[in-house]
């Protein structure tokens, strides 16, 4: 009997997860479903480099450069890398780009549907919590090189604090304080953070501190871009607050951005933290 | 052996058809409005859980009266189509027309399969595009019918007293406030006259295309409508309605049988439904058993594939 209603799966109750959904009807469309032939993949694709995220009095901010790398080529000069989850959170991501964005699109729409379903939205920790499961089924494809490593940060309305969540390849899920970084230049973009943070940020405060971090960052990783000051290519830099996330328009962070290109032609190194 | 019933095609979809028809009009209104910036949807639902107005898209929304649990079930259907093409392909390429076809092909089966209780819903399927003139309002019936609304559309309850007083007073391009005024005094009128509804009881939600956000759908809050009915009179709750007592239930088993609730379990010694054709009262069945033909007792004339 030919039968043209919507398969029994669509019309099941129980799950809200859009990605169990997607493991019964269209397996194919999961990332961590596909075979990867053995061997090392990591050089076929380019790579996100750096994230950095910082919390504020009112809310978090994340940035990220824009460059992605081929081994020694840079594979694209204006790479997107921060994204914004849902109203309330961002996630930014380094690794294997392609790979990468893909699970941002599948977090994005699993947040979304989880909203539509259930008419309320995830807890911050579930929102991290989900993140994790979605990297954990990618630990295969990790384990030959296609390595996919976010930076979640959101703000939490039950706690109302701006909270960072960090990963592992494994799924691991860690809860940072203040401040965090993650991607190959995200060891100097931590030690610059470390100096430069303060308790009493306000948002603009808290931008320039990440765009501080990612010029040191940038200084010293080739991996890293630093602001383009020729083609006018600027970090993208998200703000949470209590009133929902935004991305910083460009001409809002050149202006940060040459602020502290002007302040680095007189000292390179950035500003000097006190001694004691 | 025994042998079934002969009931003619025509007689077993009338039965159906009347079957949910009832269904459906035990419920209250819902009203689809077109407006200057997209699509209202208001319907009176004192439950503030139970939604019949729901977002399925960036520019897609849902609205349903009848049986929740089935039309709870073709919403979330809905959501999770939208979104897995929309995961598959891109957010532009989900389109309401998509979506109306599938609810009517998965309608239309549960309906003209045999084996099945025919769902008791109506459907509205509303996506809003860049101009009025592109927005799209689809209302579904049942049977897996698709209508393509213009201006406005009622569905459930009283739904042709409400369109009547509708279509008296709606006027085109009208701007929010006034249409979410229009749609609640219809909602409120009746044949013998016209009641003010709570606002509180009020369940009103937009596609607006001036929303900044991809997701166009907005639920209007009680103080807004406060806002924008101002001082209307005395509010009167409506009378106790039956799809209160059977929101996301089941069939009732109430151990009675109720004439006004043809899915109760109880045959008693009311009849459950009058003839769908001529209105008559049902008659009890033949006493004797039909006399099978004498040559071919194993093939009653009954079968889907009999000509």
């Amino acid at each position: 009997m030919t039968d043209s209603r919507l398969p029994a799966s669509f019309m099941t109750p129980g799950t809200s997860s859009f990605a169990d959904f997607l493991g019964i009807e269209a397996p194919d469309l999961l990332p961590s479903r596909r075979a990867v032939p053995a061997g090392n993949a990591a050089d076929l694709a380019p790579h996100g480099t750096t994230i950095v995220a910082a919390t504020f009095d009112d809310g978090v901010v994340m940035a990220g450069d824009r460059r992605a790398t081929m081994g020694n080529i840079i594979a694209q000069r204006d790479i997107q890398k921060v994204f914004p989850a849902d109203e309330y959170s961002v996630v930014g991501i380094a690794g294997t780009a392609g790979l990468a964005v893909e699970m941002v699109r599948l977090f994005q729409t699993e947040l979304e549907h989880y909203e539509k379903i259930e008419g309320s939205t995830l807890s911050m920790d579930g929102k991290a919590n989900r993140l994790a499961a979605l990297i954990r089924a990618n630990l295969g494809m990790a384990m030959q090189g296609l390595a996919v490593v976010p930076l979640f940060a959101g703000y939490d309305l039950a706690a109302d604090q701006g909270r960072i969540f960090s990963y592992d390849v494994t799924g691991g899920r860690y809860e940072e304080t203040a401040f965090h970084s993650v991607g190959s230049g995200s060891l100097f973009a931590r030690g610059s953070l470390k100096k430069l943070y303060r308790d009493d940020f306000n948002a603009e405060e808290a931008v320039t501190a990440v765009i501080q971090a990612l010029y040191d960052a940038a200084d010293d990783d080739s991996a890293t871009g630093g602001p383009d000051i020729t083609r006018r290519i600027f970090p993208v830099v998200h703000v949470i607050t209590p009133d929902g996330g935004r991305r910083m328009p460009d001409d809002e962070v050149s202006v940060i951005a040459d602020r502290i290109l002007a302040s680095r032609m007189q000292r390179p190194d950035g500003p000097a933290a006190a001694l004691t | 052996m025994s042998m079934p019933f002969y009931v003619s095609p025509e007689q077993m979809m009338k039965d159906r058809a009347d079957f949910a028809r009832k269904g459906i009009a035990r419920g209250r209104s819902v009203v689809a409005l077109q407006y200057a910036d997209g699509v209202l949807f208001v319907s009176e639902n004192p439950s503030q859980a139970l939604h019949k107005v729901s977002e399925i898209y960036d520019r897609i929304a849902f609205a349903a009266v009848g049986r929740y649990n089935e039309f709870e079930n073709l919403r979330i259907a809905g959501v999770r189509l939208a979104d897995m093409r929309g995961y598959a392909y891109d957010r532009r390429d989900v389109t309401g027309r998509g979506l109306a076809n599938a609810y009517a092909q998965t309608l239309g089966t549960i309906f003209s399969s045999g084996g099945e209780k025919p769902y008791e819903v109506e459907i509205f399927v509303a996506e809003i595009g860049d101009t009025a003139a592109d927005d799209q309002l689809y209302r579904l019936t049942y049977d897996g019918q698709v209508a393509d609304e213009h201006g406005f559309a009622v569905m459930g309850g009283a739904a042709d007293v409400v369109a009547g007083h509708l279509k008296e007073h709606y006027t085109a391009g009208a701007s929010l406030d006034d249409a979410i005024r229009v749609a609640v005094a219809a909602l409120g009128h009746s044949e013998s006259d016209d009641r003010v509804i709570p606002t509180g009881d009020l369940e009103v939600a937009v596609l607006d295309r001036t929303r900044t956000q991809p997701r166009k759908f907005l639920r209007l809050r009680e103080t807004r409508l406060v806002e924008v009915l101002g001082r209307r009179g005395v509010e009167e709750p409506d009378a106790a309605s039956p799809e209160d007592a059977l929101a996301g239930s089941g069939p009732r088993h109430s151990g009675q049988d109720d004439p006004a609730d043809p899915t109760d379990q109880v045959s008693g010694a009311t009849p459950p439904l009058e003839d769908p054709v001529s209105g008559e009262p049902p008659v009890a069945p033949p006493v004797a058993p039909p006399v099978a033909p004498p040559d071919s007792p194993a093939a009653p004339p009954t079968g889907p594939g009999q000509v």
